[in-house]
C-alpha cells in the first residue's frame, strides 16, 4: 500500500509516495533524482550506496524508505552545494577519485569520521573506509587525501 | 534488484501494541536494524505479511550496568555498543567483538540483539554472549519471560523464539572477580566480511575458562569438553595442547564460499591458543589492550 513519507534530502523537504518494499536507495535515485548513491552489490557489502541518515552513514540498499520517514538524508550532492568542499578538493589533489564509482560513499564515510574525530590516525581513516570497496584499489590516495586535509601531511 | 514480495509496514508506539500486532497478524515479522532482514526480503528467504518496526519503542534503547548485571536493550546498535564507556570498562570483550563487526555503515544500523535473532552461524555476538551465559528477555501477548542463551540457538538462522514474541534485550551477569577475555575472529578482509571462524574465551581467577566457537557448526557452540579439560589448570603448554587436541570434538566446520573445511580445521586450534593466552594475560593485568586483532 502506497504511503506518503517526508524526507529531508540535502536540506530540502521532499514528500514522496513509497511502497513499504521500496529501499531508500531506489527512492533516492528513481523518485527523488539523487544519483550519487550507487547501486552496487545490494547486500551491504560494497558501500557504494552509502548515505548519511540523520548524520550517520548507512547502507541505503539495506534501509527501507518508509523507515526513514521524517529523517534527514545527506548525499555528496548535499556536500557540494557551493562547489566541492574541502574534503572533495583534497580527494582531487591526491588523485583519490579514479573511476569514481565508490567515491560518493567513500567521501561520506570519511565525512562521518571527520565530524567525530577531526584528526584521525591512518588506522582510523582505514577503518572508516573499510566498508567502501574501491575496485580501482585506490585506497592509498584516499588515506593521503584525508591526511592532507587534516594537516598531517602525506604518509 | 527491487524487493518483489509485498508487505505492510507498521511502526507501533508501545511494546503492548507491537506484541498485539504480532499475535493478531500471521506472518508478521519484527524489524529492527534490518541489515540482515532487508537482504533476506530481497532474496525472498522471508516473505512476511507485515513488518513491525520496533525502532519507535524507546524503552528498548540503552546500555546499563547495575548490581553486576549488564543490560543491553534490543535497539542497541553495534556502534552504540563499542562507543559505550560502560561496556569498555565492565565488559571489554563486547567492545572487542563489536569492533570486528562489518564496518561503520553496518554497525550504525545493525543491533546486537538482531545479530542473535538472525542466528546466522557466524554471528559475532553469539559466542561472546555464550561465554557470559547471557539471558535473553522476550515479551509476547502472554507476558515476559527469559531464555538462557544456551537454549537460544536451535539451527542455522533458527532460534527458540516463536514468531509472536519480541526480544526486549539481553542481560549478562558479569563475573564479580577480575576476569580476562578475548575474541579472535578469522576473516578474509576487514570491512564487511563475515567470520570464517571465531572463538570467544573468558578466563576466571582459579583457572576456570569459558570458551565458545562461531561459524564452525550450525549454531554458535560452547566448548564444554575443552572447558572441563582446562578446569583448575594453569595455562602451560600441556594444557594448551590438551585444549587444542579437543577442537575437532567440539566443532564441525563445513566448506562454504568463505573458507574450506580444511582451512577452518587448521586455523581453529591456533585461534584457540591465541585467545586462551590473551584472556589469561588480560586476567593477570597484562596482555594486549582490548580491540587488538589476534589473527
Amino acid at each position: 500500500m502506497k504511503t506518503t513519507i517526508t524526507l529531508n534530502v540535502n536540506g530540502e523537504e521532499r514528500e514522496v509516495d513509497v511502497e513499504p518494499s521500496d529501499t531508500l536507495l531506489d527512492v533516492l535515485r528513481a523518485k527523488i533524482g539523487v544519483k550519487s548513491p550507487k547501486v552496487g552489490c545490494e547486500r551491504g557489502d560494497c558501500g557504494s550506496c552509502t548515505v548519511l541518515l540523520d548524520g550517520k552513514s548507512v547502507r541505503s540498499c539495506l534501509v527501507l524508505a518508509i523507515e526513514a520517514d521524517g529523517q534527514g538524508v545527506i548525499t555528496v550532492e548535499g556536500l557540494a552545494r557551493d562547489g566541492a568542499n574541502e574534503l572533495q578538493e583534497a580527494f582531487v589533489e591526491t588523485n583519490a577519485f579514479q573511476c569514481g564509482f565508490c567515491a560518493p560513499g567513500t567521501v561520506l564515510s570519511v565525512s562521518e569520521l571527520l565530524a567525530k574525530n577531526p584528526s584521525p590516525t591512518v588506522e582510523e581513516i582505514k577503518e572508516s573506509i573499510s566498508g567502501n570497496l574501491c575496485r580501482c584499489t585506490g585506497y592509498e590516495p584516499i588515506v593521503e587525501a584525508v591526511l592532507t586535509l587534516t594537516g598531517k601531511g602525506t604518509k | 534488484m527491487p524487493i518483489a514480495h509485498e508487505f505492510d509496514y507498521v511502526k507501533p508506539a508501545s511494546l503492548e501494541e507491537a506484541v498485539a500486532i504480532l499475535a493478531e497478524r500471521p506472518g508478521a515479522q519484527v524489524l529492527a536494524g534490518g541489515t540482515d532482514l532487508v537482504g533476506w526480503l530481497r532474496d525472498e528467504f522471508v516473505e512476511p505479511s507485515v513488518l513491525v518496526d520496533i525502532k519507535g519503542l524507546d524503552g528498548l534503547h540503552g546500555i546499563e550496568f547495575a548490581d553486576g548485571i549488564l543490560s543491553i536493550g534490543s535497539l542497541t546498535t553495534f556502534t552504540e555498543l563499542i562507543e559505550s564507556e560502560t561496556v569498555r570498562s565492565h565488559a571489554p570483550l563486547l567492545y572487542e567483538m563489536g569492533r570486528t563487526v562489518a564496518s561503520t555503515g553496518i554497525r550504525n544500523r545493525a543491533t546486537v540483539v538482531g545479530n542473535i535473532c538472525s542466528a546466522v552461524p557466524c554471528c559475532d555476538a553469539g559466542p561472546v554472549l555464550l561465554v557470559y551465559d547471557a539471558i535473553v528477555h522476550a515479551t509476547g501477548i502472554a507476558g515476559a519471560r527469559t531464555i538462557p542463551i544456551r537454549e537460544w540457538f536451535v539451527g542455522n538462522k533458527r532460534t527458540v523464539l516463536p514468531p509472536d514474541e519480541i526480544v526486549t534485550g539481553v542481560t549478562i551477569r558479569l563475573p564479580m572477580c577480575g576476569h580476562g577475555a578475548a575474541y579472535v575472529k578469522l576473516g578474509r578482509y576487514r570491512g564487511e566480511d563475515l567470520a570464517q571462524a571465531s572463538v570467544a574465551v573468558v578466563s576466571l581467577p582459579g583457572n576456570a575458562y569459558r570458551i565458545a566457537f562461531g561459524a564452525v557448526a550450525a549454531t554458535p557452540v560452547r566448548a564444554q569438553r575443552i572447558e572441563a579439560v582446562l578446569e583448575g589448570r594453569e595455562l602451560d603448554q600441556s594444557a594448551v595442547d590438551a585444549a587444542k587436541g579437543l577442537v575437532p570434538e567440539e566443532t564441525s566446520p563445513i566448506t562454504d564460499v568463505r573458507a574450506s573445511q580444511e582451512y577452518r580445521e587448521l586455523m581453529l586450534p591456533i585461534m584457540l591458543e591465541r585467545g586462551l593466552r590473551a584472556a589469561v594475560a588480560r586476567r593477570d593485568g597484562e596482555g594486549p589492550e582490548y580491540g587488538t586483532r589476534f589473527i
